[in-house]
């Protein structure tokens, strides 16, 4: 028995994958997945007291999410300043891959490397610099009022959607980077060449050629800049003020000082809810068009 | 290849700007002699620096981060080497799907996975503190582990092992003598970014860690408080000139021998 089950595994190869896979599949299944299931239950509890949560099932949750008008507000703030975002890191980035991917030709491994060191300084210190940037008495503003430009400090710089928006272009920078680089890379430069010996010009090239066959990297980006941004809560509790306040503030409020976890648990279910529609929605629409390509 | 383009170059040039110089305003301000953080400078201090000798929460949260670093680290790189082997390796159903859920934790918005693991940790009558930290700090870190693993083994000559095995060495032997010496720069590369993704992270810490602060938790504390602020610049700076070393430390020994072994065995390697 024992016999036959060693030849069995010698000659299977799924076996031997699944059992080399069976740590990480646990680990995934004991910390994440039960722990998301859970979540979702509370979300369908009452919280009655300070300590005490009634057990018996409701989507009353639910309910209040959306009769709060403050929830849905900062779903739809988180939402759109997550777009605004993964657009702006996308459109500001892409030069810079298309640069290093067709015009460096010595080292671009050390400039890649360059380009996602700062990425690896911690998260809350580099918040934190943009701090000092935008802040009242911040560098802007200390630099603007000692040149003799300004009297009073640019208030609309701090404590903002656009600082929240301007620090995480800046955080998630390397995320857009790197899939883009790997698909511009990735293109057969004579491709381009022979679109341009055909007699297309330099922009008709880029929006025929290079711009489709990059998409894959471009869809890469989008999803693993709009995710996590989506739930961000650093960068809005450090520099959002009350105009850049996000989801993710308020779930931390009722897991905190608000106490109604079964509230903060269906909070954080929609949030999950609108990455998953999102991602599903980029993915089709990317099949589509990759179709209408090739 | 193109020729020259000097628009490119500049506007190149500008983003690495725009990249590098937030983050240098911290070792800047550290030196200097003001509660502020604002221009101009007025004068040079390294008394921000001789301070953080003296906090003794800060040397427990540093020690904390430490502690949760090297075991979130270690345990990561383990579950995904044996991970990365098995995607490497192996054609097999359900490798996508399997693929996906390991990447998972990395994807999905912080904020739910440390919000999901408070929920069950408190059910379950545990105390808060640095062991369900150290927990999603494992979690958040293995599919990272694997990425740079799987780049690593990707493209080895699997039947070394086989011919190995063929000569009369064990399982574990095989992995000693064979494999462990080949994937070592990867591994290595694997357990310091780990680590140094464990000892940044804060959204988990801030959610799990109960009283036992971490030192991204110490460093949210005080900045609240604007007098305590050059401090924390100053340990800013420290994590900072840390940091990058151990990053490009990883990063020179994940490329390390990869051009040599090429002409030796023959083995295609990522990238």
């Amino acid at each position: 028995m024992l016999q036959a089950w060693k030849s069995f595994y010698a000659r299977s190869d799924p076996a031997k994958a699944y059992s080399l896979l069976s740590p990480a599949l646990i680990l995934v299944t004991l910390a994440m997945l039960v722990p998301l299931v859970l979540m979702l239950s509370f979300s369908f509890f009452t919280q009655v007291s300070f300590t005490e949560i009634d057990y018996s099932f409701t989507i009353q949750r639910y309910i209040d999410f959306f009769q709060k008008n403050l929830l849905v507000s900062l779903l739809i703030k988180s939402v759109k300043i997550s777009f605004i975002v993964t657009f702006v890191t996308l459109l500001t980035a892409y030069p810079v891959c298309y640069y290093i991917a067709f015009y460096v030709k010595k080292n671009k491994m050390l400039w890649l490397v360059l380009l996602t060191l700062p990425f690896w300084t911690s998260y809350l210190l580099r918040v934190f610099s943009w701090k000092i940037i935008l802040g009242t008495k911040g560098v802007i503003n200390s630099s603007l009022i000692n040149a003799g430009l300004l009297n009073e400090p640019l208030t609309f710089l701090m404590y903002s959607e656009t600082a929240v928006i301007i620090t995480l272009t800046h955080a998630w920078a390397a995320f857009a980077l790197l899939p883009l680089y790997v698909s511009l890379e990735k293109i057969d430069f004579s491709l381009i060449e022979a679109a341009r010996d055909l007699g297309l010009s330099r922009l008709e090239t880029f929006w025929k050629i290079t711009l489709p066959l990059s998409l894959p990297g471009i869809i890469g980006a989008i999803l693993i800049i709009f995710i996590p941004t989506v739930g961000d809560y650093v960068t809005p509790a450090l520099l959002g003020g009350t105009d850049g306040r996000m989801l993710s503030n308020m779930i931390q409020a009722y897991f905190g000082k608000v106490n109604n976890i079964p509230l903060g648990a269906a909070s954080a279910t929609i949030m999950l809810l609108t990455v998953a529609i999102v991602t599903m929605v980029v993915s089709y629409t990317t099949k589509q068009l990759s179709q209408r390509i090739s | 290849m193109e020729q020259k383009n000097n628009t490119l170059l500049i506007y190149t040039l500008l983003y690495f700007a725009f990249l590098y110089i937030p983050v240098l305003f911290l070792p800047i301000f550290s030196f200097n002699d003001a509660n502020y953080m604002s221009f101009p400078l007025s004068g040079f201090t390294t008394e921000h620096y001789e301070e953080m000798w003296s906090k003794t929460n800060l040397h427990k949260a540093l020690w904390a981060s430490v502690k949760v670093g090297v075991v979130a680290s270690v345990v990561s790189t383990t579950i995904a080497l044996f991970a990365a082997k098995a995607f490497a390796r192996y054609k097999f159903r359900g490798q996508n799907i399997s693929y996906g859920a390991i990447m998972i934790p990395f994807l999905i918005p912080e904020i739910i996975l440390a919000v999901a693991i408070l929920v069950i940790w408190l059910s379950l009558g545990f105390k808060l503190g640095l062991v369900p930290v150290t927990l999603g700090h494992i979690l958040f870190c293995t599919p990272f582990a694997m990425l740079i693993l799987i780049a690593r083994i990707e493209g080895f000559d699997f039947s070394l092992e086989e011919a190995s095995r063929d000569l009369g060495e064990n399982a574990w032997g095989t992995f000693y003598r064979v494999s462990l010496p080949l994937y070592l720069p990867g591994i290595i590369a694997a357990l310091l970014l780990s680590f140094i993704i464990s000892f940044d992270e804060f959204v988990l810490a801030f959610f799990l860690t109960g009283s036992d602060a971490t030192l991204p938790m110490y460093m949210w504390a005080q900045m609240r408080f604007i007098q305590k602020l050059p401090h924390v610049l100053a340990l800013g700076a420290v994590i900072i000139v840390f940091t990058t070393f151990i990053v490009l430390l990883a990063f020179w020994l994940r490329n390390l021998g990869q051009g040599k072994e090429k002409v030796e065995f023959g083995i295609k390697i990522h990238e």
